[in-house]
């Protein structure tokens, strides 16, 4: 990082890096990447977030690892080494989970290992890390994975709220008192459908608020 | 991006694999001693729940030692087996021997009223994947003294609905013989007979886990019919 006196570590444009995947280039919403797993671990929020962290960590230092090797990876394998580095990368995280929390890692079982096909990873690597200097390339890979985590944490707070009447475990739903009422939890909101339906709403709230967003034709 | 001589890329990729090999080699072996210590720990909260007994994470292992009293592996002739740990064994591996080479663990728990409960482990074929579970019997062999029961991946809010204290608590005294047969108790689709005391609640919506369970009960509680035979009080 030769030019760090020239450019702030966190200069306007290192910032934008970080904060633009979470809205207006948001990976789930606006560019339909790494869905599956949004609709596959959003019916509980805890283990939304623990794989939104997952992610981070996976994308984050697979950016930098990818970028601090940028000129020594020979451009035919590129592929494979991303792969390699992401894959690593994934088993490490695995492992950790099923260390140091068993509960969730059982939970999230066989999506821990499918982050390595999450499209937004590969994505990532080759648009943006192959070209940029590492901590760019940090901030790039903090902001998509937090753009990922926030739609996959919003998402299960609907599908957990509605679907199981909790929050994060705690039983909202029970404490205001809606069951006395009649009201009942909707099972629906838990099957896979009703998270592309939410993604979908979320989608058309982003949508209607940003214009620039909708597609001319 | 420059080009790279054949030469470059060949050492390139023996150097990433060797690297990365050694890394996660190093990964796992660090690990391992507290990933296997939650998967004990985790059987251990298992059996315990299947004598009712609520423990956590932290609080199994005391508890464990304190209720189980024996463990120790049988054969279908109820004969006990010497020098295997009835703890560590697989009952997914055990299902592929032929039935008179099986081995069949049994654990026996002695409670605080003094009861000696005997639990047997139970493993079957889910919708998607492996279920199992533990199913402790009262002295006379026949009443359900509790039962617990787990999953690896049936559809949430279905079939996965099983691990709940409300689904496995319909278990408790039930009758797996009446007069002198082997019934077993069956899961009912559309709601069972409360008095009947073979028959419990089927999951609506999850048909074929619910008769994965009955068949799993069925199938993994007959083994042991000699054990029932010559124990029962």
């Amino acid at each position: 990082m030769e030019n760090v006196e020239k450019e702030p570590l966190l200069s306007a444009k290192n910032i934008k890096l970080m904060t633009n995947p979470l809205g207006q280039e948001n990976p789930i919403t606006v560019q339909v990447l790494g869905i599956c797993s949004a609709l596959a671990v959003t019916v509980k929020m805890k283990p939304a977030i623990v794989m939104a962290v997952s992610v981070m960590v996976v994308l984050a230092v697979s950016n930098v690892v990818i970028s601090a090797m940028r000129k020594s990876v020979p451009g035919r394998i590129r592929i494979i080494v991303q792969l390699v580095v992401i894959a690593t990368m994934v088993i490490i995280v695995d492992q950790f989970l099923k260390a140091f929390a068993f509960d969730v890692s059982k939970q999230l079982s066989v999506f821990v290992g499918l982050i390595i096909t999450n499209c937004i990873i590969m994505g990532r690597l080759e648009a943006f890390a192959l070209a940029n200097k590492p901590w760019p390339a940090f901030l790039d890979g903090m902001g998509n994975a937090g753009g990922y985590g926030l739609i996959l944490i919003i998402v299960s707070f609907f599908r957990e709220l509605f679907g199981s009447g909790t929050v994060l475990g705690f039983p909202v739903m029970e404490k205001l008192g809606l069951y006395k009422t009649g009201y009942e939890d909707n099972g629906m909101m838990i099957l896979p459908p009703m998270a592309l339906i939410v993604v979908g709403l979320i989608i058309w709230f982003q949508r209607s608020r940003n214009k620039s967003l909708i597609e001319t034709r | 991006m420059k080009d790279f001589s054949n030469r470059y890329i060949f050492i390139f990729s023996v150097v990433m694999v060797v690297s990365v090999a050694v890394l996660l080699s190093l990964t796992a072996l660090l690990l391992q001693p507290k990933q296997e210590k939650n998967v004990e720990v985790e059987k251990k909260m298992n059996i315990l729940s299947s004598i009712n007994v609520t423990s956590t994470k932290s609080d199994a292992v005391t508890l464990y030692d304190k209720y189980i009293r024996e463990s120790f592996v049988i054969n279908t002739r109820g004969q006990h087996i010497e020098g295997v740990d009835a703890f560590t064994v697989s009952l997914r591996a055990e299902h592929k021997k032929p039935l008179e080479d099986q081995y069949l663990p049994v654990f026996t728990a002695v409670m605080d009223n003094g009861d000696t409960l005997h639990i047997f482990p139970l493993e079957g074929k889910g919708l998607w994947g492996p279920i199992w579970g533990y199913v402790a019997l009262k002295p006379d062999m026949n009443t359900i003294a509790g039962a617990t029961f787990d999953h690896k991946g049936e559809t949430p809010g279905l079939g996965a609905e099983i691990n709940t204290t409300e689904f496995e608590s319909q278990f408790l005294d039930k009758w797996i013989y009446e007069g002198g047969s082997f019934i077993s108790v069956a899961v009912v689709k559309g709601g069972a007979d409360k008095s009947d005391r073979h028959e419990v609640d089927g999951i609506s919506g999850g048909t074929i886990t619910s008769k994965a369970l009955e068949a799993m009960l069925r199938e993994g509680l007959v083994k042991y019919e000699n054990y029932f035979m010559e124990n029962r009080k």
